[in-house]
């Protein structure tokens, strides 16, 4: 497992200043416009040798996979970095139009380590903004390498990234009507994946804990459908309470104490929370409908959820302790499986209308309704850490089984995550402190 | 909380050691096989004789009684057709009194998944309540909700959709 101190962060000078400061640079991105030009920026391999090379083609590909860079071919270089340390001839990188420019060296310490510098230049003010280097086992190479693009976006965008995360999910095979489902979890682009789970048991709807460290599922193990905990370091499982029924859509609270989930009683489902420390369980919801898919603002003060008390599933508000339910989806069709964004501004949602599945946003109090993509079947979408990119999963028709795509807030850059079979249910990791 | 630690051989031994189990299971895999619409409540979709089957066989319940009803969109109410197939399976529990049963509850796939784990539930329910209202013991039942994840048709169009809208009446081995 990987530590959270396991990498060191040095900032590197460079002629005597540390950062350009930020009045100075012209480089940037404001993400807020929409659909922006991707910003030209140019990636040269790393020095020296396969695996410098290795990390940063991963850099280039995250920036081009955000949809907010667009990396150069490296055929049009004109200057080959031969010494990382001096400054570039900007005049060659100008002319290419290279508004941005990544220079790095990977070497190998005595001890094993591995030492990643790079550079973030900004060609047209001919200035260095970023220089940071990192130490870390050889294994880890893929994570630096993450490490050094969320630097990067940060830098340009004035918004954290989120290459540096995971992607918890249910990999699927076999034949639509015996498919085997097992828990996953991937490198937020598809990467080191690897199973959780090797049962015949359904298990369905993974979420991360705050910390990374473990996951709340939902599995019929034993014939008995109920809310799991897993610890991703040790693989110990266990029971989430002890319920009179099934139990399912658990999430955790933003502080980690608590799961969040549905308890189904004969044809009714409400919704519960079970404090993991001291095991008291509190019924939030008290309805003969199904009260579902509950999600806490990150302020933990409230939790969307979805209802069919109305008639059909539509999306409501109440504080944490149950207080207040207020229904704040109102448009055609049925609204399910809300998302509350890790910034608090808007809750992600699967909507049914018309026969499609479209995944989309609103604000908390139900304004400013937006879709992001439509089709036959779009669900379950899942935040990136930063609030700007979400994770959901589609089925075409005829397509046999799911696969996991993501979409810039924005509605654009939509993108297939590469998994070796059917894929759903993905949860996005926070971010690693 | 309880710890887990039941290997996996464990339940495939209990699947082994259960014959009307295994039954079940090679039931769907030759409906599967044989057609994509037609469904393992009528003897001809197995191509057996009616007369095959030994009463009081799981093959009796399955193909004399109707195992299965199913469900309108989004809906947990049991309908007229629905109504006759349960009475058929109380008037048959009762005269076999030794079999348990587990109701299994279904949805199609237009929903979202944790709503249908919901509505099966809600299915089952029903079903329970029905068939509680023909005289079946409660002690003889339980039910599980599979949602959507358990689909007998496998087609993208409402032919397929209608057939997994379900609640399936499984036989266990003696009742309590």
């Amino acid at each position: 497992m990987l530590r959270r101190n396991f990498l060191r962060l040095v900032t590197l000078m460079f002629a005597g200043a540390l950062f350009a400061a930020p009045a100075n640079a012209v480089v940037e991105i404001d993400i807020n416009k929409g659909n922006v030009e991707p910003l030209p920026i140019a990636v040269t391999d790393f020095l020296q040798g396969e695996l410098a090379q290795k990390i940063s083609d991963v850099v280039a590909a995250d920036l081009k996979r955000s949809g907010l860079f667009a990396p150069i071919d490296k055929g049009a270089f004109i200057e080959k970095i031969a010494n990382p340390d001096a400054a570039p001839r900007f005049e060659d990188w100008k002319v290419i139009n290279a508004q941005a420019l990544v220079i790095g060296r990977v070497t190998q310490e005595g001890d094993g380590r591995l030492k990643a510098e790079f550079r973030l230049w900004d060609t047209f003010a001919g200035q260095q903004m970023l220089g940071q280097q990192f130490y870390t086992q050889p294994e880890n190479w893929r994570r630096v390498a993450h490490i050094i693009a969320d630097a990067i976006y940060e830098r340009i965008t004035g918004e954290k990234g989120y290459f540096d995360t995971r992607i918890v999910y249910v990999a699927e095979s076999g034949p639509k009507n015996a498919r085997k489902r097992q828990l996953a979890i991937m490198d937020q682009d598809g990467f080191n994946a690897r199973a959780l789970t090797n049962s015949n048991d359904i298990v369905l709807t993974p979420r991360f804990s705050p910390n990374r460290q473990e996951i709340t599922y939902m599995s019929f193990e034993n014939q008995q459908p109920r809310v799991y905990l897993l610890q991703l370091e040790t693989g110990q499982r266990e029971v989430v309470g002890n319920f009179p029924g099934m139990t399912f859509a658990p999430r955790f609270s933003p502080d980690g104490q608590r799961v969040i989930m549905s308890l189904q009683q004969e044809g009714n489902a409400n919704i519960y929370t079970m404090d993991l420390r001291s095991r008291t369980t509190t019924r939030l919801t008290n309805t003969n409908a199904i009260d579902t898919s509950p999600s806490y603002s990150p302020d933990g003060a409230r939790v969307v959820f979805e209802s069919d008390r109305g008639g059909k599933q539509q999306l409501y508000v109440m504080g944490a302790d149950g207080s207040g339910q207020t229904r704040i989806s109102f448009g055609d069709g049925s609204y399910s499986t809300p998302v509350w964004s890790p910034r608090g501004d808007l809750i992600a949602f699967t909507k049914q209308s018309g026969g499609k599945f479209s995944i989309g946003v609103m604000k908390p109090d139900g304004s400013g309704e937006r879709i992001l993509t439509t089709g036959f079947h779009n669900e379950g979408p899942t935040w990136a850490p930063n609030g700007r990119v979400l994770m959901f999963f589609r089925q075409n028709a005829g397509a046999g089984g799911p696969q996991l795509y993501s979409i810039d807030l924005t509605g654009y850059n939509e993108q297939q995550i590469q998994t070796q079979g059917f894929a759903s249910d993905p949860a996005w990791s926070p971010l690693m402190e | 909380m309880s710890r887990i630690d039941a290997p996996a051989a464990s339940r495939m031994q209990t699947i082994a050691r259960n014959p009307v189990m295994l039954a079940l299971v090679m039931t769907l895999a030759v409906a599967g096989c044989a057609s994509k619409k037609n469904l393992p409540n009528d003897a001809a979709g197995l191509g057996l004789g009616a007369g095959a089957a030994t009463p009081g066989s799981q093959q009796d319940f399955t193909v004399n009684v109707g195992d299965r009803i199913f469900f309108d969109t989004d809906s947990s109410s049991i309908r007229a057709d629905a109504q006759a197939t349960l009475a058929r399976q109380a008037q048959w529990l009762a005269k076999y009194p030794n079999y348990a049963i587990t109701i299994e509850g279904h949805a199609d796939e237009r929903g979202t998944r944790e709503y249908n784990l919901a509505l099966g539930a809600r299915r089952a329910a029903a079903t329970r309540e029905f068939l509680a209202g023909q005289g079946v013991p409660a002690n003889r039942m339980r039910t599980i909700s599979y949602g959507k994840e358990k689909p007998v048709a496998v087609c993208d169009d409402i032919s397929c959709w209608s057939q997994n809208r379900r609640a399936v009446t499984v036989l266990g081995g003696a009742g309590s």
